[in-house]
């Protein structure tokens, strides 16, 4: 009787042990698939400093002129750029307010939405966080990605933003550039066109060597990094305080925990 | 002559005098001054303190946020980036509601899979984990309804989705999904209602079952990673031989905690406060706009597990139904649970092997739930989602053959 329960159990332990090897390597193996996930095209890097004054300086000049005419940076304060860009209120009065209102105000423009919308097809985006919800590196790259297409209203077209409603303002800067497609004959003998990447269109040259204008760009992002959110470098500036203070507090606090407790055996 | 009585608790003067009409000593004493907790916790048993440190500054953060938060559809996402840059310190406080909100789930996860591991649900302490589970379940509701508050497009269409999810409940559905939003779609009338249950009416729910959640603790006594009741081995003063007077051995070891904890909240909060992505989103810097969805609409990534497995079921109704489920399945627990042990220092390691393929699927969902759902990764949802039940399902069996390791008489402690 003994006995026979005895193998009863034995049968029942190899059948979980079977049922669990199952488990197991359904399990490893899904665990080893979840390391391919798809990748996403990289953007370039716009390597940007937002602790570069000078660079946010000429980024500001950068924005006001080539970009404030449609984009709004609606949550800004003119005169929030004179105390975190270490500039004088009559300069920024006089090289950044182009619609001269007082220095308190916001950074809003004049076109109204409706006009945009029929001019564009959607009002220009205000582009206070512009760099929070699409990241320096996409904007970086979104600059340098204009190309010619005259299927498009403008003329342009962007390879990051394909269809893009906004024309390349910065055009006399960069020169412009058109799309290189590679052809490749399927065995049907069509011939697909494949896009390879952007080169200089020789027809029209910039007034920026290729480096100014990466410099241009760079500046403007980075400008635009530190207008979503203005507090960063401060913020930073604050944490290794915070943590160093914290860091001291810690040992105190672990040395009286051993003091405390080398009583308790 | 005396002048000086003597309150029922001892004491004297102005303490006397409360005393005699507020049981303020005799409720220190018995909570904390003189509760005896094991002396044995190791480091799974910091992150109940640190909740309630969490729950204290999600309180204090969120009373400042609202003197200057605007609860309507026209001023919400622009009072907050008013908060971010115009108010002083603004940012601070704003970023610390933020990551607060992530890091208390952290510390609950964390919280509650010491549970898992020392068998904490188990007689006598089911009622004190159903607190816990409440405390839970309140907390999941707390944070979905304030990532509505920015009112950014991440929160307008999160909303969105996750309350379309009750239409799928046959016959009342599309009522039901209008009575909660009291509009045809998420709008101003949802966000103030919204915001009036995240500032008043969860806050206070979450307060009255934390305060019962510790009241149930210090009546049954704390758990221990040996899972032995210390009340069993008294001395000649009463207490437990194996207990420690909460004050001042665990004022000292959770204030350390405390601080290493504020220290590693502090590198988040300063250096990287959107956890590149996870604990603010991109998507939710662009105001909410009806027109246009985000590119993805995932939930915030303490919730992506339960999201990982309503989409893994084909069929809508029935993944709502697994995905409630698969919460409200904690609470059976305490009843799930057949062994006679409670640690697992003295399991087998048939439970051992179910709590870490549990805790790999749980975190394997949640990185599925995180991604655009490809054939293979609902694949992975799936094995996952069905190692996440019979976790459950099978525990009453594999408790109950698991072999076990007689269990000490006393707690494991090595003197520091």
């Amino acid at each position: 009787m003994r006995t026979k329960m005895k193998v009863q159990l034995m049968n029942k332990t190899m059948n979980i042990k079977h049922t669990l090897k199952a488990v197991a390597l359904l399990f490893i193996s899904s665990v080893a698939l979840m390391a391919h996930a798809e990748e996403e095209a990289k953007p370039m890097h716009a390597n940007n400093d937002v602790a570069n004054k000078a660079s946010l300086q000429r980024g500001a000049r950068n924005f006001v002129n080539y970009c404030s005419g449609c984009h709004s940076l609606k949550y800004v304060r003119y005169n929030r750029l004179s105390v975190d860009l270490d500039l004088t209120d009559a300069q920024v009065q006089d090289n950044l307010d182009f619609t001269k209102v007082k220095l308190t105000e916001m950074m809003t423009i004049n076109m109204d939405p409706a006009d945009g919308k029929s001019w564009f097809g959607k009002p220009p985006p205000d582009l206070s966080l512009i760099a929070r919800s699409r990241g320096a590196d996409y904007l970086y790259t979104f600059l340098h990605s204009f190309y010619l297409d005259p299927s498009r209203p403008t003329g342009m077209n962007n390879v990051v933003l394909p269809a893009a409603a906004m024309p390349n303002v910065l055009w006399e800067l960069q020169g412009l550039q058109k799309a290189v497609y590679v052809g490749h004959t399927a065995d049907n003998g069509s011939v697909e066109k494949v896009f390879t990447g952007l080169e200089a269109d020789t027809s029209s040259k910039g007034k920026l060597s290729p480096e100014e204008y990466d410099q241009f760009v760079r500046d403007l992002v980075n400008f635009l990094d530190y207008v979503g959110e203005p507090g960063q470098v401060e913020r930073r500036g604050l944490g290794i305080r915070v943590m160093g203070f914290m860091l001291v507090l810690f040992l105190l606090a672990y040395a009286l925990k051993k003091e405390y407790w080398k009583d308790i055996k | 002559m005396s002048t000086e009585t003597k309150s029922s608790a001892g004491t004297t003067g102005l303490m006397g005098w409360i005393d005699a009409r507020f049981p303020l000593t005799k409720t220190w004493k018995e909570q904390w001054g003189e509760y005896y907790a094991p002396k044995n916790f190791n480091f799974w048993y910091y992150f109940g303190s640190i909740a309630l440190l969490v729950l204290v500054l999600q309180i204090v953060t969120g009373i400042f946020l609202t003197m200057n938060y605007k609860p309507s559809s026209e001023g919400a996402f622009a009072s907050v980036e008013y908060i971010m840059r115009d108010v002083p310190w603004g940012w601070l406080i704003r970023y610390m509601h933020s990551t607060g909100a992530s890091a208390f789930f952290i510390v609950v996860y964390l919280h509650m899979f010491r549970g898992l591991m020392y068998g904490s649900y188990k007689n006598p302490r089911e009622l004190l984990w159903i607190f816990g589970m409440l405390i839970y379940l309140v907390l999941m509701a707390e944070a979905f309804m304030g990532y509505l508050l920015p009112w950014g497009n991440m929160s307008y269409w999160g909303a969105q989705v996750i309350t379309n999810l009750f239409g799928a409940i046959p016959y009342v559905g599309s009522s039901l999904v209008e009575w909660i939003r009291g509009d045809y779609f998420i709008s101003d009338v949802t966000l103030n209602r919204f915001f009036a249950l995240h500032v008043i009416a969860l806050p206070l729910a979450l307060v009255f079952l934390v305060v019962a959640h510790l009241l149930a603790l210090h009546e049954v006594g704390s758990n221990n990673p040996d899972g032995i009741e210390i009340k069993k081995n008294k001395g000649a003063d009463g207490h437990p031989l194996d207990g420690i007077p909460s004050h001042p051995y665990y004022s000292v070891k959770d204030f350390m905690g405390f601080v290493f904890f504020a220290l590693i909240f502090a590198g988040i909060l300063f250096f990287e406060p959107t956890v590149n992505n996870l604990f603010l989103e991109k998507a939710n810097f662009d105001p909410a706009d009806r027109m246009q969805t985000p590119a993805e609409i995932a939930p915030v990534w303490y919730f992506t597990p339960y999201y990982a497995i309503l989409r893994a079921v084909p069929n809508k109704l029935l993944g709502v139904i697994l995905m409630g489920v698969a919460v409200m399945i904690f609470f059976l627990l305490p009843w799930l649970d057949r062994c006679k042990v409670k640690s697992i220092r003295y399991r087998g390691w048939l439970y051992k092997s179910f709590l870490t393929v549990f805790v790999i699927s749980f975190i394997g969902l949640g990185y599925i739930g995180m991604h655009k759902p490809t054939p293979l990764l609902t694949l992975e949802a799936r094995v996952f989602s069905t190692i996440y039940f019979a976790f459950f399902l099978l525990m009453p069996w594999y408790t109950s053959v698991d072999k076990t390791k007689p269990v000490p008489d006393r707690v494991t402690f090595h003197a520091h």
